[in-house]
């Protein structure tokens, strides 16, 4: 049996390969204790993002049980009405926001740098941090249900229904705060994926050459960061609406429930192939492993998932076809719905000419996929037929669209995430699965979940709304709900199945040696289970397959035949390389482990806490705090002495990125900005459409804005940007005299245009409480207020390190990164006054 | 089952497909759409059969395809016949197939709904009804008989009716699924909804927007009757 599950492992910790394994200890080590607290290594995190997804799934999986149950029989209520509310709500939120996204993004970030041939990714503090604004985050979700004071108005939060009239109490904050808080973990795990992805490829590995999975991980990423914006956008104006009476949803003074629904389905649909893309990647990743050849149809593959990735976002409207909205636009969504049937139809049907023209070898792994195409091709179908308005108009908010739903998301994400836990297993544990348990599993799971959700299609069909706590006995409902439960518990046994044959194999399964599936990609050159530093030396990639064409790979990268093998210089280092070419650039040098993740988003969490209990001026300490320690975080970057203060590379090597203008912190600011460019749309948006469509839009009749201040702020904002323009041009040129000088004369500029917001506030005539008119103007103010603080206080802080020589002509990479911001400020300085002083005047004048 | 215009649609569906047959009894209930009583409900579980039988046929001869692609086996094909499999599996399976599906689904869908709207109708103006959803009840009103009702509707058979649906305070949606798709009652907006009975008798209507806690009891007992007796009834309210 050895021989089939590859060659003997590698032992990092002997002989010559053992000095240098020390070496490289030293410098990416994991700390033990309290200290773990520090980790920020992307093994680590990764892991841990998937131990605790599996954590949510089963607690969100006991919400679904105790819902099954009392649904077994009618006429039930042991659970009260509003407890199964908020069984519902919660067991919909946990398992897309604290399961599904997490546990996949936890994955890539796992996978990612070792399948492309890096050490870690390119923001490491910045993947602890979201793990604990995770963490942080679900703690008080969940927090809420203990308490029995947990959102109850759907996992789309419907408004007026979750508005502060009918949720009096605290319900709807926790979902609106809490699962804020979890986005920005989402979104910078986004951020951070694609620069990665972009910008820390092997020598070599072009953008043709990348493995499949990354090209799917890369438009999850830009999905998300483009798609959780207007999501983050629509809590906040919520939660302004709640918390402070400013109306955005409410039509008496001239919002609309509508936008609402809108700015959730914005994100909502996107959000459903931000699960499925990633889970396809998995079965694109294992089928050709397992089929013994190439994937057929790559460039099909690649082009159906960035595809599938822009069509997502222009879908959302199915999710409304029962709001009344014109005919022409529910045809142009159908039409819409349906085509994206036509990129998920080319991957299912490479992935089926990849078996038919292979040689397959069958596993555990395969026995899953093989579920999920099954699972997925029916949940796929009845998602074309949804797409069909007059069939939606009748299924719409039944069970059928349950039944549906789990089709898709059980089917579509959870079987292939299985059959990766499997596929990967001996790669996180170093021991290789078991072929009888894990047979079991698969069959009571793949059994019990089709006797849940088939026939529940025939509940929906039968008049079954959704939500509904209890139903009466003579509708035709009780057996098939009562087929739903016993099928569920079977489901339930075969996931507890599953994972104790996880856990048993983890543990005790037989040791797997190098590569032990013959996989073709590089993260099964690293040691089984890795060292926290991946590879010690990178090799040039030429193939798709690096470990087909040379199966000895993954000996001579351990041997540190390969590039920058050593660690002597106490850095962390991986190739910085070109987006499409993966032409090496620079030298990425990468921070270590830290407190300032864990620490700023306790502080985080605290302020959540703060809000929720409504204490705003501790709230609002909490975010000055949390303010100062992000800054903090950020002064150990580039030249300080915890970072790279010696840039000397070896022979031959390029430089560090920190002594270049084009580093990966460029592409994160740029990406990041992207993100916030998002969510400013979907605010423009909200402020055009409710002009145009809201039932009672109001001009108040003795609003003003004090439009001349508000024109100066923007003049300031472009002029401030001007300037930062051409300093940083002449440091290109090598030139740094008086770098430090101009940097606080700009500053200082920010701070002017700081005050000329808050005066041209001050000086407009505005009552947000009264129309949604004055209110989104209110948000814009805010809006740019913010971004022009930041702006003055990163300039503040690029001064500060010039002055402490952190900056300047040997390392003039941060201001290049922060006139991004300035760029960023002048521009929607600009659009904002079109939009709310120009426009109006277009518009019949206000 | 008072007769009614069954379409043809219908009858080939009801009887050709064996889960249709299966269904014969299984299907029924007060509050079913596979057990229409009106126009649009008709219509649409019409479509649901067909898409229910092309769906089975699509899942099943994937899944053979797969199993038998799954099978072990040592030979691998010459580069030729790969090439040719693989064409005739992207281009055929992977692009015609669903661009074939959903010209014929459209074909069929896009009449079907639009012959739901409420369009004007000179030579039979439909009744005109307003319902109001709130927290957790129905209010029915009658505008030309001046009548309202909580809770029950009357509707005469075979006469259009124009339901105008409106919210009194957070989202519900009206649905009658024997005789037709749900709207949504939305604060600050009306919605029209056209429905035409086609058989008399006693069914259910039930919130299908979440609207807090008691959605689950938000029902409605609606009644289709015979021209004369609706007029009737209409006479004897208050
Ligand atoms: C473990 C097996 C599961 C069972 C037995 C189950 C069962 C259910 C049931 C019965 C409902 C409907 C509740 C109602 O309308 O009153 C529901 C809703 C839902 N489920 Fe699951 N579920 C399971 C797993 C999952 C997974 C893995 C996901 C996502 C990845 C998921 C996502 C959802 C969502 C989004 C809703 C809608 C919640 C809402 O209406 O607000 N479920 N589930
Ligand atoms: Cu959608
Ligand atoms: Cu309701």
């Amino acid at each position: 049996m050895n021989g089939e599950y590859g060659r003997p492992a590698l032992d990092p910790a002997r002989g010559d390969a053992g000095r240098r394994h020390d070496e490289f200890n030293r410098v990416w080590g994991n700390p033990r204790g309290l200290r773990a607290l520090t980790i920020v290594n992307h093994t680590t995190v990764g892991r841990n993002f998937m131990l605790a997804g599996g954590v949510f799934f089963l607690l969100g999986g006991l919400m679904a049980m105790l819902i099954r149950t009392q649904l077994a029989l009618p006429g039930q209520d042991w659970l009260p009405p509003d407890i199964y509310n908020q069984l519902f709500t919660m067991h919909g939120t946990v398992m897309m926001f604290l399961f599904a996204v997490p546990v996949l993004e936890g994955l890539a970030m796992y996978l990612i740098p070792k399948m492309i041939g890096a050490r870690d990714l390119v923001f490491p503090r910045l993947s602890a941090f979201g793990f604990w604004c995770y963490i942080f985050g679900g703690t008080i979700l969940l927090a809420s249900l203990a308490l029995g004071i947990a959102p109850d108005t759907g996992w789309f939060m419907y408004t007026p229904l979750s508005g502060a009239e009918h949720t009096p109490g605290p319900n709807a904050d926790f979902w609106l705060i809490g699962i804020t808080f979890v986005e920005i973990s989402a979104v910078s795990a986004g951020v951070e994926l694609v620069v990665s992805i972009m910008r820390t490829r092997t020598r070599g590995m072009t953008l043709q050459t990348m493995p499949l999975f990354a090209w799917y991980i890369l438009a999850m990423a830009l999905m998300i960061v483009f798609g959780f914006p207007p999501l983050i956008l629509g809590s906040i104006l919520l939660e302004l609406e709640r918390a402070a009476g400013l109306p955005f949803f409410d039509v008496a003074r001239g919002g609309d429930p509508v936008l609402w629904q809108h700015l959730f389905w914005l994100f909502g649909h996107p959000e459903v192939y931000i699960i499925f893309l990633p889970a396809a990647g998995i079965v694109s990743t294992l089928l050709p492993v397992f089929a013994r050849r190439p994937i057929v149809g790559y460039r099909w593959v690649v082009l159906s998932v960035i595809t599938t990735a822009f069509i997502s976002f222009g879908l959302w409207v199915h999710h409304m076809f029962t709001i009344g909205i014109p005919q022409l636009a529910q045809a142009f969504f159908s039409m819409a719905s349906m085509l994206v049937a036509i990129p998920t139809g080319v991957q299912i049907f490479s992935w089926l000419a990849t078996l038919w023209t292979g040689r397959p070898v069958f596993h555990v792994p395969m026995l899953w996929i093989t579920g999920f195409l099954v699972i997925f091709i029916a949940g796929g179908l009845t998602g074309v037929m949804l797409a069909l308005v007059p069939f939606n108009w009748q299924v719409h908010d039944t069970h059928f669209v349950v039944a549906h739903m789990h089709y898709v998301l059980v089917g579509g994400m959870l079987f292939p995430l299985v059959a990766g836990l499997y596929y990967w297993l001996p790669h996180f544990t170093g021991r290789m699965p078991s072929r009888t348990l894990s047979r079991w599993g698969f069959w009571l799971t793949f059994g019990g979940f089709n006797l849940t959700f088939l026939v529940m299609h025939l509940t929906g069909l039968l008049g079954m709304p959704r939500r509904v706590y209890t139903y009466e006995t003579g509708l035709g409902w009780d057996w098939p709900n009562l087929v739903s439960s016993v099928g569920s518990f079977v489901m339930a046994a075969g996931v507890a199945v599953v994972l104790l044959d996880l856990l048993i194999h983890g543990l005790y399964g037989r040791r797997a040696g190098i590569n032990p599936w013959q996989a073709d990609t590089l993260e099964w050159a690293t040691a089984t289970p890795p060292s926290p530093y991946n590879f010690m030396s990178l090799p040039p990639v030429s193939s798709r397959h690096p470990l087909w064409d040379d199966p000895s790979l993954p000996e001579a990268i351990a041997e540190g035949r390969y590039a920058l093998a050593v660690a002597n210089h106490g850095r962390r280092e991986t190739w910085g390389s070109d987006p499409v070419s993966g032409r090496v650039r620079e030298v990425v040098h990468l921070p270590g482990n830290a407190w300032w993740p864990f620490v700023s988003a306790l502080v985080l969490a605290v302020m959540c806490i703060g809000l929720l209990s409504k204490q705003y001026l501790f709230a609002a300490l909490a975010a000055g705090v949390s303010l100062v320690l992000l800054l903090r975080w950020s002064w150990e970057n580039g030249a300080h002495p915890n970072a790279a203060p010696d840039a000397r590379t070896a022979e031959g090597d390029p430089p560090l990125h920190s002594r270049t203008f084009d580093g990966p912190g460029l592409w994160g600011m740029v990406v990041t900005l992207l993100a916030d460019g998002a969510l400013y749309m979907a605010l423009l948006f909200g402020w055009f459409y409710l002009w145009t469509v809201a039932p009672q839009w109001q001009l108040p009749a003795d609003s003003r804005v004090d439009w001349p201040l508000w024109l100066l702020a923007s003049a300031l904002m472009v002029g401030g940007w001007w300037l930062f323009r051409r300093r940083v041009q002449r440091l290109r040129d090598g030139e740094d005299e008086g770098l430090e000088r101009a940097l606080w004369l700009i500053a200082a500029i920010g701070l002017v245009q700081c005050v000329t917001l808050v005066a041209t506030w001050h000086g407009s005539v505005l009552a947000p409480r009264a129309t949604s008119h004055d209110a989104v103007i209110t948000v814009f103010l805010l809006y740019l207020l913010l971004h022009c603080a930041l702006a003055t206080v990163m300039t503040t802080l690029q001064a500060l390190r010039v002055r402490s020589g952190y900056v300047g002509r040997l390392a003039p990479y941060e201001p290049a990164v922060v006139e991004y911001w300035w760029a960023y400020c002048a521009l929607v300085c600009g659009v904002t006054f079109a939009a709310v002083v120009l426009w109006p005047l277009g518009w019949g004048g206000v | 089952m008072a007769g009614g215009g069954r379409t043809v649609f219908d009858v080939f569906f009801r009887l050709l497909l064996p889960a249709g047959l299966l269904c014969l009894t299984g299907c029924d209930g007060p509050q079913s759409t596979l057990q229409p009583a009106g126009d649009a409900a008709r219509v649409t579980a019409a479509l649901w059969w067909g898409m229910f039988g092309v769906s089975v046929l699509v899942t099943a001869g994937v899944t053979l395809l797969w199993l038998y692609a799954l099978r072990a086996r040592s030979e691998t094909p010459d580069a030729a016949q790969q090439r040719r499999a693989q064409r005739w599996l992207m281009m055929g399976g992977g692009v015609a197939l669903p661009v074939i599906a959903i010209v014929v689904l459209l074909g069929f869908g896009i009449p079907a709904g639009h012959g739901m709207l409420p369009w004007p109708d000179d030579e039979r103006p439909p009744l005109r009804i307003e319902v109001t959803g709130h927290q957790w009840w129905w209010q029915v009103h009658y505008p030309e008989a001046g009548v309202t009702a909580v809770n029950q509707l009357h509707l005469p058979v075979d006469r259009p009716v124009d339901l105008h649906v409106r919210s009194a305070d957070v989202i519900h949606a009206f649905w009658v699924p024997r005789l037709g798709g749900k709207i949504d009652a939305i604060p600050g907006r009306t919605n029209v909804l056209r429905l035409r009975a086609t058989e008399t008798g006693t069914m259910r209507a039930q919130c299908a927007e979440f609207c807090g806690l008691r959605h689950a009891h938000m029902t409605m007992t609606v009644q289709v009757l015979p021209a004369p007796a609706f007029d009737q009834w209409l006479e004897r309210q208050p």
